[in-house]
């Protein structure tokens, strides 16, 4: 109860998402915008004034608000109705709104009235009951940390009207003891994760546990969509439906683009038409107040860290009560935090957050925050959600946005008094950054959403579904088709998938039939598929789950051997093992580095001295600047829809003079010397520098789209001759560079630009890359891990990670080239085109810029591609490399040796 | 030359650079085998055949692919260089039982390999039983000339060797890149694995540091279109 004491006027804030109060305000005003990107505009059975409260609410919730001084909000009135009407209901509403407590009402209200067993006489200590009724709601929310403060915080009213009411978590640090009690005295309400509720449903006890389920309350609905985990939870809430019939659902989730297909999810779905839960919209939410930082310094060009605005941001900090500062990469934050501790004169405590960081040092700034004893706290997305801790009047957001939907959840941090307004300031820290900036700010104005549509179930999810299946009660294909068919994401899934699905879980799924034998499902006589022993059965269990960690290893600092030459030397004869533990880092980004290369980790200048199994070892390097930049990129590009926005506020020239002044003149000059791209136009310029030439174009799809395409032209220019030699890309733009006079050959018609950005390089090149994209392999080893192919953990021994048995990519290259139509290459591929190829946003944007390319002949760099020139050298590109990288290194050698 | 490798200047053939061994000159090739010009005597190690199905009978479904892509492979290596001899360095069955497992196609396949040819298996730790069924000889090492060819390296003069599997890692302004290599001195090699399944150690391994003393060595990495030759201090 860390905050049960926070008393504000009349209404109290309770840790978590607890949340009680007071009349409703009313929506702010609405948009103009498009109807389906604005949460005003969702449609008509949303809110009824619902009948009279006295009516809804039993008379001990009644005196319990009461003597409080509250009253229950509209919403969570509107949800106690819709659980009378039996109807299942996704509540959209802004932190702060008193969700959580919305979404368990029914529950409570339920349970209270429930009969007591006439045997036994029940006692209200809240934890301590015993009920015999079975389980009747269980929760389901992304985040274990957060199942646990739920229920602290579940606890107190439950008490305090003396309910008789169990209540439970079970999360994978729950002591075996107790989850076996679970199974056979089921408390009355579960609060666990996706993840947990898979591994009770492949139980043989799952038709008892979950027989009685009376609802399922799902948390943080809109985080868990985006992902397989959403998948994964999709398809146990199919099994549900079938084991318990009964049982309806509430979704609880932040504002988003399409509720109506949110709302599909929380229901069966009927064979050839859709389905939907009932949508409750609260109101209330005070608009935040977001602006830009008004700099006075100089706007960098390039980059990421926002460096010019560190005393700014340090006066924010200074000057507010409690600053959370969210930039989007791990490094950023380490770079940031770094530089606001050396300007800290005046000793305020400032925290740093993020995901690489131990559980236990995180769980300790999470703390401290919530005790009020921090100024400020630089995280990356690892706060995006969870517990509301602390009382922050202040959101920093540095950097891209990337999104409105996810910058204004990110504001949501800050001031969860609804009645009042969250403040956000953006600092932008590159001249596009400013653009992006000020769409974001119109949009969040608008209260315009961009989050991504639902999914399409991933086929590997599926596989791993139907395994534990198997482990469970033996099922049928026909009934099991049928039930996974009600999960939304999987509505639409084609008996043919299904069947290669079960064939791949049985036996690998190989036109090659040699694995019979070795089946891991079989069919007994009626055709029920079941597990084929009990060693299958236990790495399903050790292995369920769809989060699958970029490989990490382990830091420690160490001292240097001196010198700092950059010499490998292999052995770590010279430096003492051991060492202090730092933290962990990519794996990918520790193979891009040479030893003796300086980068910036747990907020210092460290020197890469030599990788040894899975530790790093490091040692303090005196540089104030680091040799790489770490700035690998964020996880998610930008929106497709700010994309749109920037598109359109470059366009329209009268809308600049929302800018800073140095953006305006920058974008003045453009036009006078090259020109500012059209909404729907690709501008091309090409110019030369230095002995090499250069293309530039600017799409605007964000930089794993980019990235895809800067690897697609390079390879049709090596066709038509241009000789490129390299690419870069960012969010906005991407830069090539040849040997070949790319602007004669434009001229000269040898390079024709139309031909060039055809979709149709999305057929073969697209084919030719895939071959050898570490990208698409990494993609795909994702996939056999989900799908169950191979296995995380093994049983009985837990192998370091270094003893490698076989390698995915090897698998991937057999399997490429003698069955491309695979089930598991059809689920890579799926993934390829949303995920880190991001293929299918790359092909709507060449369809779009079809006959709308604008090519631009200059003496000399523009100042649009500036920025994008900047970070040649300075950005890697992730994993690709080929011939060229090889014969460069074998170049140093025999300059070494002639030399 | 230096560090016992000549750099490969071969233009009209850059599939192939040449490793010397004990002053005999060796073609690498990019697919992973030596090739002896004037015994015309090709080596490939550690085929680990049927690793695959070897998975699959502990559960692991790999697909049962690996083999057939291993022997083709191999077949076009043979059919470029058309040897007189063929070595096979050890471990070219995954298990001890793995024989027993190859497909009535792959069987014909190896006849097919074997015909015309003198061929050769040297036993290795996964095959140390090898099979008297497969044609060819089978021998636990082969020396000719101021060559021996044997499984496990030891760092003799003039060894030939696998079982390490060889891999080395490139690296350069936050890019990287990793592929098998041959590892020479000068004196000694150290081949890559050949097998399609078969995985790497990274030459920066103890293992390696046995067996090239002193002096450094060079890897020899197979790239997309040619072998490269790198010091060995240069990857990781």
């Amino acid at each position: 109860m860390r905050r049960a004491h926070h008393l504000s006027g009349h209404s109290l804030r309770l840790v978590g998402t607890l949340h009680f109060a007071h009349p409703a305000r009313p929506r702010h005003p609405s948009t103009n915008l498009p109807p389906r990107l604005t949460c005003d505009a969702v449609p008509p059975r949303i809110l009824k004034i619902p009948a009279e409260p006295a009516a809804l609410l039993p008379d001990r919730f009644q005196q319990w608000f009461a003597a409080r001084g509250w009253s229950p909000r509209e919403h969570q009135l509107a949800l106690l109705e819709k659980a009378r009407e039996d109807r299942s209901a996704l509540l959209i509403a802004p932190t702060g709104a008193g969700k959580t407590l919305a979404g368990f009402l029914p529950t409570l209200v339920e349970l209270s009235s429930a009969p007591a067993t006439p045997a036994k006489s029940v006692v209200s200590t809240g934890r301590a009951v015993q009920r015999s009724g079975g389980l009747h709601t269980l929760y389901i929310s992304p985040l274990k940390a957060l199942a646990v403060d739920i229920a602290r915080n579940l606890e107190r009213p439950v008490a305090e009207m003396g309910l008789p009411i169990k209540i439970e978590t079970r999360t994978g640090d729950t002591p075996v003891s107790r989850r076996q009690r679970q199974r056979r005295y089921p408390p009355d309400i579960l609060l666990t994760t996706p993840e947990q509720l898979a591994l009770l449903l492949s139980s043989d006890d799952a038709p008892f546990l979950f027989s009685s389920l009376e609802r399922i309350v799902l948390d943080e609905l809109h985080a868990l969509v985006t992902s397989k985990r959403g998948d994964l939870l999709s398809l146990g809430l199919a099994r549900l439906w079938r084991l318990a019939p009964q049982m309806r659902a509430i979704g609880l989730s932040a504002t988003v683009a399409e509720p109506e297909s949110l709302a599909r999810f929380l229901v069966p779905q009927p064979k050839d038409s859709a389905e939907s839960a009932d949508i409750v919209v609260a109101g209330g939410a005070a608009p935040p107040l977001v602006e830009m930082l008004d700099t006075r310094e100089r706007l960098p060009w390039a980059g990421h860290s926002a460096r010019h605005a560190l005393p700014e941001i340090y006066q924010l900090i200074k000057a507010n009560k409690t600053t959370l500062v969210f930039v989007n990469t791990r490094s950023q934050a380490e770079m940031l935090f770094q530089n606001l501790w050396s300007m800290n004169d005046d000793n305020l405590a400032i925290a740093l957050h993020h995901g690489s960081l131990d559980v236990a040092q995180r769980r300790k700034v999470e703390d401290a925050m919530s005790a009020g004893r921090l100024r400020g706290v630089v995280c990356t997305s690892s706060l995006d959600l969870g517990v509301d801790w602390g009382d922050v009047d202040l959101v920093v957001n540095i950097g891209a946005p990337k999104g409105s939907s996810r910058l204004m959840q990110r504001i949501g941090r800050a001031n969860h008094r609804l009645d009042e307004a969250s403040r956000a300031v953006l600092v932008p820290a590159n001249r596009f950054e400013v653009l992006e900036c000020r769409v974001a700010i119109d949009a969040i104005a608008e209260n315009a959403q961009d989050t991504p549509p639902l999914r399409i179930g991933a086929l590997d999810v599926l596989a791993q579904h139907v395994l534990g299946c198997a482990c469970g009660e033996p099922f049928l294909s026909d009934e099991l088709y049928a039930e996974v068919r009600t999960a939304a994401p999987y509505a639409d899934l084609s008996r043919q998938d299904f069947d290669d699905v079960v064939d791949f879980v049985a036996s690998g799924g190989y036109a090659l039939k040699t694995y019979e034998r070795f089946a891991r499902i079989k069919q007994d006589k009626e055709g029920r598929w079941r597990v084929a022993n009990p060693k299958v059965r236990q790495s399903y269990r050790m292995n369920v789950g769809t989060i699958v960690e970029d490989d990490m290893l382990k830091v420690r600092l160490v001292r240097s051997r001196g010198g700092g030459q950059g010499k490998a030397s292999g052995s770590t004869g010279v430096i003492a093992r051991g060492g202090r533990l730092l933290g962990e880092i990519e794996e990918a980004f520790i193979e891009g580095l040479s030893p003796g290369d300086t980068f910036v980790f747990s907020g210092e200048v460290v020197r890469y001295e030599t990788l040894v199994e899975d530790q790093v070892y490091v040692s303090r390097a005196h540089d104030k600047d680091p040799k790489v930049p770490s700035y690998m990129g964020g996880k998610f590009p930008l929106s497709t829809y700010l994309a749109e926005r920037v598109r359109r506020l470059l366009d329209d020239g009268r809308a600049w003079s929302g800018l800073p002044e140095q953006v305006r003149d920058w974008l003045s000059l453009q036009r006078d010397v090259s020109r500012v791209p059209a909404v729907r136009e690709l501008l091309v310029e090409s110019f030369p520098r230095a002995n090499k030439h250069y293309i530039v174009c600017y799409p605007f799809e964000g930089r794993l789209a980019h990235q895809t395409l800067g690897m697609l032209l390079t390879r049709r220019l090596e066709r038509a001759r241009a000789r490129p030699l390299g690419f870069v890309a960012n969010e906005y733009a991407v830069a090539i560079w040849a040997l070949g006079d790319m602007s004669f050959m434009i001229r000269d018609g040898r390079i024709d630009l139309n031909a060039l950005f055809d979709p149709d390089m999305l057929g073969d090149d697209l084919e030719a890359w895939l071959a050898e994209s570490a990208l698409m392999k990494r993609t795909f080893r994702n996939c056999a891990i989900i799908s169950g192919l191979i296995a995380r953990r093994h049983t009985g021994e837990e192998k370091s990670r270094r003893q490698v048995l076989f390698s995915t990519d090897l698998v991937y290259d057999v399997l490429r080239k003698h069955q491309a139509d695979h089930v598991l290459l059809r689920a890579a591929r799926a993934d390829a085109a949303t995920g880190l190829l991001d293929l299918r946003r790359l092909g709507d944007m060449l369809t779009r810029i079809q006959g709308r390319i604008t090519h631009r002949e200059l003496d000399h760099v523009s100042p649009l591609a500036v920025p994008v020139m900047l970070e040649i050298g300075r950005e890697s590109v992730y994993g690709e490399a080929g011939d060229e990288l090889l014969a460069e290194a074998a170049d140093e050698l025999v300059k070494e040796a002639m030399g | 030359m230096t560090l016992g490798a000549r750099v490969s200047g071969d233009v009209e053939d850059m599939r192939v650079s040449k490793v010397t061994i004990s002053d005999v000159t060796f073609t690498a090739d990019l697919s992973g085998a030596l090739f002896w010009e004037e015994q015309r005597l090709l080596v490939v190690s550690d085929l680990h055949l049927e690793k695959g199905s070897s998975f699959a009978t502990r559960g692991v479904l790999l697909p049962p692919y690996d083999t057939l892509a291993t022997l083709s492979r191999l077949a076009a290596v043979i059919s470029r260089h058309n040897p007189k001899i063929v070595i096979a360095l050890g471990d070219s069955f995954h298990d001890r039982s793995a024989h027993e497992r190859l497909s009535a196609d792959d069987r014909d396949a190896v006849a097919g390999l074997q015909s015309g040819r003198d061929w050769i298996w040297i036993s290795g730790n996964h095959d140390p039983m090898l099979p008297s069924d497969l044609g060819g000889t089978v021998a636990d090492e082969v020396a000719i000339g101021p060559i021996t060819f044997r499984h496990e390296p030891t760092g003799a003069h003039g060894e030939i060797a696998g079982h390490l599997h060889p891999k080395a890692r490139v690296s350069a302004r936050g890019r990287s890149m990793e592929r098998r290599c041959f590892a020479s001195d000068g004196m000694r090699a150290v081949m890559p694995a050949f097998g399609a399944y078969a995985g790497g150690l990274s030459i920066r391994d103890a293992a390696f540091a046995k067996i090239f003393p002193k002096n450094g060595f060079v890897a020899h990495l197979l790239g997309d279109r040619r072998v490269h030759a790198i010091a060995a201090s240069r990857c990781y």
